[in-house]
């Protein structure tokens, strides 16, 4: 998935959120419509115009100290409304690794 | 935007910034830019008052080093704390060319390249942060070894241990 | 070995406590991430997909049996029980809290490793030869030289804001194993006609979007004008490279940009200007440095002992034996390679329990000292011969003893879109299903010596631009799509490879290797011939159809 931290002009391609990474730990974080952030991805404040992302974007980087390089980030919505991962890099970010990472042997 | 002064800490600013098209204020000390300087630098070097020239980072400083003995200051630019060109500049000004005026920092200088700039050469820096400028005297201690040679006489790592295998087995 | 001395020691522990009050600085909000992302760079701080990740430097890749105890301990305290070994012989955590780093790297600090500029826009890790210091023929040990870089490059008041990145490599030996032609600065170690040691000095190798063989500047450097010479080359690069464009800051567009003639006059001018005295390296200082350096007390052993004799009826560990062990400059020991790619594992990672048992056995068969090499493998460098049968039950039961250096499944693979936040398509996975397709040991032998890089985005960390067959993870309409090149090397012979066609989906790279395979053993003219001799033989056009010709 092209990086984004390549972006530059805020386009929409459909629904979207904003996503970050805690910045004391680096754990995935996610704007939500209440000015917090949630480590968990249904709880992700979806936005669907450019004007909406933008503004969602600008309040997520104001928190300079809780969250670093926030973004704009697809999501699907589905029918009952959970919203999800919208491209594999954020699959990846909310679900884990695709592979198993080494596993220290069993005692 | 506080000015702090090797060895002094938080000083008053001696030299006044002059724009451009500013007239210059009498015998004061002053600050101009190259651009300016350079229209008339004979002039300007020899005026009673003391001189300092504002360098740009992506200058050589070779029209500057003709005047070099009788400015008083030289102020180079960090535009970004991450465009590291002013200190190539500052080594090449007080190593090279012998400079011994005072050699200022200015642009986006914060706490964490004091000893960087220290080493380059800086003595003066017009520091963006009063916190930063506060905490000057205890950042320039920071490091106590230092691998590479510049031009602020400090004795490099590789040195100090020639120096303690000199007197190893001279003691011998 | 380097033993550090009071002086490294101060230095790297006023590091970590500068640092540990920049992460406070951070942390309360008085540096804000603009100001604060430079200097976490500094020490080898990124921000991946899911977590920070921590690069440690091995510097040369040289660890003791100590230091690499002290690396499975920050695994297991502050990551998630492993770390992976990279192309520059560095380990990279992938999981560790900002919060809790400080205390890695004063813990780290205790044995004399740190994580000063592993990244940012400085002097990297001086990389070198894995063999060093063992290799048969080898001119001298280039550690000295890469220690001696070590120390001037680190901290440099001049050149820590650099237009961009800035990595060297050192080789001693005619068959390059540091890849110094895809370096800003490659060092060719050689002795002249009056038998001074010096070196050729090579810029402006890389690779990423615009990949470059190095291209030599000077052809022999005398080893006491190294210093200063790196130096005029530094500051030509500090004040002209660009600045406007972070895809167009590496020396290599600046000498591309210039011609190297011009680079070099510039770098000759500024050279002659310095007063070089005080960078000129006096041979007591040489010395004074070597004498740090120890080297192993070798015992007189016999060429073949007892012990390798009987073990040869083991055909398991003669597979091992030939392919993972090599010829040392001392009768009677060995250079062993432990692979860190067993079939469907991620390449080039090690868990805290496996680093824990290698640094125990380096201390019992390798005089305590153990090696990264850049393709992601380990190695210890000093095993008596006598020794290799006894290790080799204990490698295998470690899992490190899969007898695939060098061959189809030692592949050297960036962390891709599973980690990395620079990503366009995962690296990982890809290697694993190619070793699986390529588990058979006989097939792996019959194919021969392959190497294969896989990078996940066009930065090029798994250095796919040198690989006999190389993998690069493309995206196209939100799917991973991978182009496959061949031909290249990263030796003293490198070069780049060539595209063989149109890009193809992640379902069908592994495909698309096999039938890449299959064609070289149709045709290469004798089973000697290398898979790269081979495309350098015929070029692109028969693998290109044996590929396309379906698809």
């Amino acid at each position: 998935m092209t990086s984004p931290l390549e972006q530059k002009k805020i386009k929409l391609s459909g629904p979207s959120m904003v996503t970050a990474n805690r910045t004391w730990d680096g754990a995935v974080i996610y704007r939500t419509s209440k000015q917090g952030w949630s480590t968990e991805l249904p709880d992700a404040a979806v936005v669907r115009t450019s004007d909406e992302a933008r503004a969602l974007l600008a309040e997520s980087v104001a928190d300079d100290v809780g969250a670093i390089g926030a973004y704009i980030a697809p999501v699907e919505v589905a029918d009952t409304g959970k919203v999800g991962p919208g491209n594999l890099r954020e699959q990846i970010r909310s679900a884990g690794l695709t592979i198993d990472v080494p596993v220290p042997a069993q005692a | 935007m506080p000015l702090v002064k090797k060895n002094a800490g938080i000083v008053n600013d001696l030299f006044v910034h002059v724009a451009d098209g500013a007239e210059l204020p009498g015998d004061s000390a002053i600050l101009i830019s190259a651009a300016r300087f350079l229209e008339d630098p004979e002039t300007l070097s020899k005026r009673a008052g003391k001189t300092g020239v504002i360098w740009p980072n992506n200058r050589d400083l070779d029209d500057l080093v003709p005047y070099l003995d009788r400015l008083a200051a030289v102020a180079l630019v960090f535009p970004s704390f991450r465009d590291g060109r002013a200190y190539s500049q500052a080594r090449l000004l007080r190593e090279r060319h012998g400079f011994e005026g005072e050699l200022r920092a200015t642009g986006q200088v914060l706490r964490d390249q004091f000893v960087f700039m220290l080493r380059a050469g800086f003595d003066a820096f017009e520091v963006k942060k009063q916190s930063d400028a506060e905490a000057f005297a205890s950042t320039a201690k920071r490091y106590s070894v230092f691998y590479q040679p510049t031009g602020d006489g400090r004795v490099t790592a590789l040195n100090r241990r020639m120096q303690l295998r000199h007197s190893e087995s001279a003691g011998q | 070995m380097y033993a550090y001395d009071e002086l490294d020691r101060t230095l790297i522990n006023e590091r970590v406590s500068e640092f540990r009050d920049q992460v406070k600085r951070r942390l309360s909000g008085e540096l804000t991430e603009d100001e604060f992302k430079m200097l976490r760079l500094q020490n080898g701080v990124y921000l991946q997909l899911h977590a920070y990740m921590f690069r440690v430097a091995i510097p040369y890749g040289t660890l003791s049996t100590k230091q690499l105890h002290a690396l499975a301990h920050v695994a297991r305290k502050w990551d998630r029980g492993y770390g992976h070994f990279t192309t520059r012989q560095n380990i990279q955590y992938n999981w560790i809290k900002l919060a809790e780093l400080p205390d890695a790297l004063e813990y780290l600090a205790g044995v004399g490793i740190h994580a000063m500029q592993t990244s940012g826009n400085n002097t990297r890790n001086v990389t070198s030869d894995q063999w060093a210091g063992v290799a048969p023929g080898e001119i001298e040990d280039p550690r000295i030289w890469s220690e001696i870089l070590r120390q001037y490059t680190t901290l440099h008041p001049e050149f820590s804001f650099l237009p961009r990145k800035f990595k060297f490599a050192i080789t001693a030996s005619d068959h390059d194993r540091a890849a110094i032609k895809i370096h800003d600065i490659g060092l060719r170690l050689h002795k002249n006609a009056d038998g001074e040691t010096g070196f050729e000095v090579l810029v402006g190798g890389g690779l990423g979007r615009t990949p470059f063989i190095a291209k030599t500047i000077k052809p022999f450097v005398h080893g006491r004008d190294l210093l200063s010479y790196v130096e005029a080359i530094l500051r030509v690069y500090n004040q002209y490279g660009r600045r406007d464009n972070i895809y167009k800051a590496r020396i290599k567009i600046l000498v591309h940009e210039l011609g190297i003639e011009k680079f070099a006059r510039e770098v000759e001018e500024e050279w002659k200007a310095m007063d070089d005295s005080a960078l000129t390296l006096e041979n007591s200082v040489i010395e004074e440095i070597r004498s740090r350096f120890s080297y192993p007390a070798y015992e007189k052993l016999p060429h073949m002992p007892d012990e390798l004799k009987q073990a040869a009826h083991d055909p398991k560990f003669e597979a091992w034996r030939k392919n993972s062990v090599f010829p040392h400059k001392v009768q009677g020991y060995a250079i062993v390679t432990l692979s860190l790619k067993p079939v469907g594992g991620p390449p080039g990672d090690a868990t805290a329990d496996q680093m824990d048992a290698i640094a125990d056995l380096a201390q019992k068969y390798s005089f305590g000292e153990i090696r990264v090499g850049h393709e992601q493998n380990l190695v210890l460098p000093h095993v008596a011969k006598r020794d290799l049968p006894v290790l080799w039950k204990a490698l295998d039961r470690l899992g490190v003893a899969t007898p695939n250096v060098n061959l189809v499944t030692d592949i050297i693979a960036c962390p891709g879109l599973d980690y990395c936040s620079l990503a366009n398509a995962r690296s990982i996975p890809i290697a694993q299903e190619l070793t699986r397709r390529f588990a058979n040991h006989e097939t792996a032998n019959l194919i021969g010596r392959l190497h294969i890089n896989i990078s996940g985005c066009i930065n090029a960390c798994g250095h796919h631009h040198v690989g006999h067959i190389g993998i690069l993870g493309v995206e196209k309409n939100g799917e991973e799509f991978y182009q496959i090149t061949i031909g290249g090397r990263a030796d003293e012979n490198a070069q780049m490879g060539t595209l063989i066609g149109p890009s193809v989906p992640y379902a069908e790279v592994a495909d698309v290797i096999e039938d890449i395979v299959e064609a070289y053993l149709a045709l290469r003219d004798r089973p000697e011939e290398l898979f790269v001799d081979t495309v350098k033989r015929l070029g692109v056009e028969p693998f290109k159809e044996r590929v396309y010709a379906t698809r």
